[in-house]
């Protein structure tokens, strides 16, 4: 055991055995663990494929170019049963995506107003947020989501007598229906002018900043930039004639027919997950403007800087890096949280994947997808939640 | 819904780590643990539904009660597994279930790619609608437009996009998993019809909370044979559970019922002597895996076919259900028995 004892001293004084070297003892246990791993994995692989072959089920991923046979009542993309199980699946992707970030987004506002309302100096605002948060977060979700649906089905009218709001908005138990705009002749100038007012926008904001930073001068960024992306589509929209038009819901036999329609399915599920998300985001910006400490606020009140600009310049931006981590872990529990959706009949993921499941039998390729796509998106979502940290992150000078 | 998952899972994990035995024999697994596992609805008066006291009855309840019968001679040796439309399938390809006796059509795909035998029809059905009274709809052909509540994981779905495509009509489907959220919505008003197999709708109208105003329309879209399924690869089985349906019908072939099938066996008709077992040195019963009595045993416990059809979902239930197709094939129905020799 002479080998290597020169440098061996160095890292392990106890002996010169090379069992003891707590290298090469790392490196053994690291590859008897991936041999036992992939030892275990071929088994599985290999015994699902026996195992199937002898139960006589239909194996492999070719069923996803076979015919659906089957209708989904909510699709953001053109579907019909003569689609393939692919694109039903496709169909249950978007759904979830969609619920997942109106959600997310919905959720983050709410929280951000009931966690700062928690701090509020009115009482009533306090207690209220206070109400709010031990309500929603001791109620488990799927109740949050019964309670919406059955209260969309109940307390709203059936679709014969629906409720007409103005502007040809109509709410009744079948949903919200509302004119669908389709645009006319000369429409795209408008969709120009957007695009151009938030290119516009972005430079400005940019050039703003630099101008803050050489002459301490500060610009009125946010008036501009609304008044550009509000202002220079809607005058554009006027001076090309106006030309939209809308296709209005109009009452038929059964449902009003035309028009867009949000079902309640969609509607109770995105409520309760925005609202059952938002008592947790509550508590972690309240935790994280607490977490702030007190000389920050005076010293910057010592500075002179106005009490409005000391909470959205001093406060909020060492607030958030307390926030960030464990929203990301809000964010990611909604979009789980979101195959609660079965329940209520929303064609999300896992709802459309089941009844996939359940039509080929192939329950191993579908749950496999399943995985994959929600590991995925908790993966995005972590991913884009760490640069957003990162950029947040104190910057040392 | 998480329960689905899990089933999936689960049986996704048997076929992972488990050894999957499609040929063991399950009439050896089923008397060692001492009673028959069946997979039945959860909750479809008159097919099968647990009362107060969770007692299961109805139709597919008194095949369990009849198979347990054959096996055991006893007809209380049965554990029901309650299974949406969408749990069944894993349940029984898992082995969760021994046999599943649950309104469950006969169709090719299920036979072939989800790995199932079927052979006897216990019931002939067809998908039917139902709508309100109020709408006025006289057929389906109306219906162009209307919100249709539906089952997911039932042949149910498919025949519906099928008969609104063949047929150029516009539908809006509200899919639930589960039977009794599907109740809910259509009695709350969020679809116009709702959809599913006829037989299932009479019992379901009762469930309503005002049965009166719901009509079922005179069109049948589909043929539904719904028979118990079991795993492929076990023929003694699938043999044993064809058997217990023949046994029924030809018991009421016969005229054999659960108040005169001990006077019976002494009858001179050497038909009914070989179907009761009675006939000298008869294997018929032994050959079956089963004793000679097992015919007694079935028709003891439940009665005969037209006995046990009565009872839950014809003329002595609320469904009042008419023989129809199911009447017997010397009366003008379906329900026909290869002899017992
Ligand atoms: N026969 C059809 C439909 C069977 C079915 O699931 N029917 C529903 C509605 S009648 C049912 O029995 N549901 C009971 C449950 O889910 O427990 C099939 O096999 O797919």
């Amino acid at each position: 055991m002479a080998i290597g004892v020169t440098n061996v001293p160095e890292r392990s004084k106890s002996s010169g055995s090379i069992i003891n070297d707590p290298q090469v003892r790392g490196i053994f246990y690291q590859a008897i663990t991936i041999i036992i791993l992939a030892a275990l994995i071929y088994w599985i692989v290999d015994n699902t494929v026996d195992n199937l072959r002898r139960a006589n089920i239909a194996s492999g991923y070719d069923f996803l170019r076979s015919r659906a046979g089957f209708d989904v009542g909510q699709s953001l993309i053109s579907f019909t049963s003569d689609s393939t199980y692919g694109r039903a699946l496709l169909v249950g992707f978007i759904n979830t995506l969609l619920v997942a970030i109106t959600g997310i987004i919905t959720a983050t506002i709410i929280g951000f107003l009931v966690g700062i309302g928690r701090l509020s100096h009115n009482w009533i605002i306090a207690k209220l947020s206070l109400a709010y948060v031990e309500v929603f977060r001791n109620i488990p979700p799927l109740l949050v989501i019964f309670f919406w649906y059955s209260g969309v089905l109940s307390i709203l009218p059936q679709a014969r007598d629906a409720l007409a709001l103005p502007f040809d908005i109509f709410l009744s138990n079948r949903g919200v229906a509302f004119p669908r705009p389709v645009a006319g002749e000369g429409a795209e100038y408008t969709l120009l002018a957007f695009i151009i007012a938030i290119a516009a926008s972005v430079f400005f904001t940019r050039y703003a900043r630099q101008r803050q930073l050489a002459t301490g001068e500060r610009l009125p960024v946010l008036w501009t930039v609304l008044g550009l992306i509000i202002g220079l589509p809607l005058i554009t929209f006027l001076v090309t004639g106006a030309p939209i038009g809308f296709d209005v819901p109009v009452a038929g036999k059964f449902n009003l027919t035309g028009g867009s329609v949000v079902g309640p399915e969609f509607m109770s599920l995105f409520l309760a997950l925005s609202f059952y998300t938002a008592a947790f985001i509550a508590e972690i910006v309240r935790a994280g403007i607490r977490g702030v400490s007190k000389g920050q606020t005076e010293a910057a009140h010592a500075l002179g800087i106005r009490p409005s600009l000391t909470t959205r310049l001093v406060v909020v931006p060492q607030a958030m890096r307390i926030i960030i981590p464990p929203l990301t872990s809000q964010y990611l529990n909604l979009t789980k949280n979101s195959s609660l959706a079965v329940a209520i009949g929303y064609a999300d993921l896992v709802a459309v994947g089941g009844t996939i499941l359940n039509q080929t039998g192939q329950s191993i390729e579908v749950v496999s997808i399943w995985l994959i796509v929600y590991l995925s998106l908790s993966l995005a979502t972590s991913l884009f939640m760490n640069w957003y940290n990162a950029r947040m992150a104190l910057v040392e000078r | 819904m998480a329960r689905t998952i899990l089933t999936a899972l689960v049986s996704a994990a048997v076929m992972g780590v488990g050894s999957y035995a499609a040929s063991a024999a399950t009439l050896d697994d089923v008397k060692a643990k001492g009673f028959v596992q069946c997979g039945v609805n959860t909750g479809l008066a008159g097919f099968a539904a647990p009362n107060a006291s969770g007692d299961w009855s109805g139709f597919d309840v008194d095949y369990c009660k009849a198979i347990a019968a054959a096996v055991f001679g006893d007809a209380t040796k049965v554990k029901y597994t309650p299974l949406s439309a969408k749990e069944r399938f894993p349940a029984l390809q898992s082995g969760e279930v021994d046999v599943l006796a649950r309104n469950t059509t006969w169709s090719i795909n299920r036979d072939t790619a989800l790995g199932f035998n079927f052979r006897p029809v216990n019931y002939y059905d067809g998908q039917g609608f139902m709508v309100r009274k109020e709408l006025d709809v006289k057929s389906a052909l109306e219906l162009s437009g209307a919100a249709v509540c539906v089952q997911t994981g039932t042949t149910t779905e498919l025949n519906l996009a099928d008969y609104f495509k063949a047929n150029n009509l516009q539908y809006n489907p509200v899919v639930f998993e589960k039977l009794e959220e599907v109740n809910a919505a259509y009695d709350a008003g969020r679809c116009d019809v709702y959809t599913t197999d006829q037989s299932g709708l009479y019992s379901l109208r009762l469930t309503l909370s005002k049965p009166d105003d719901h009509i079922v329309l005179p069109e049948i879209i589909s043929k539904e044979p719904l028979a118990p399924a079991v795993r492929q690869g076990d023929d003694q089985w699938f043999d044993i559970v064809s058997w217990v349906h023949y046994a029924l019908v030809q018991a009421e072939e016969f005229g054999v019922t659960q108040a005169n099938v001990e006077e019976m066996k002494k009858s001179a008709n050497p038909d009914v002597q070989r179907f009761l077992g009675v006939e000298a040195d008869s294997k018929i019963g032994t050959d079956l895996g089963l004793t000679n009595e097992w015919a007694v045993n079935i028709v003891k416990a439940v009665g005969n076919y037209g006995e046990v059809f009565d009872r839950n979902i014809g003329a002595g239930s609320p469904l009042k259900i008419e023989r129809g197709l199911n009447a017997l094939w010397n009366k003008g129905g379906l329900q026909y028995a290869p002899p017992v020799r």
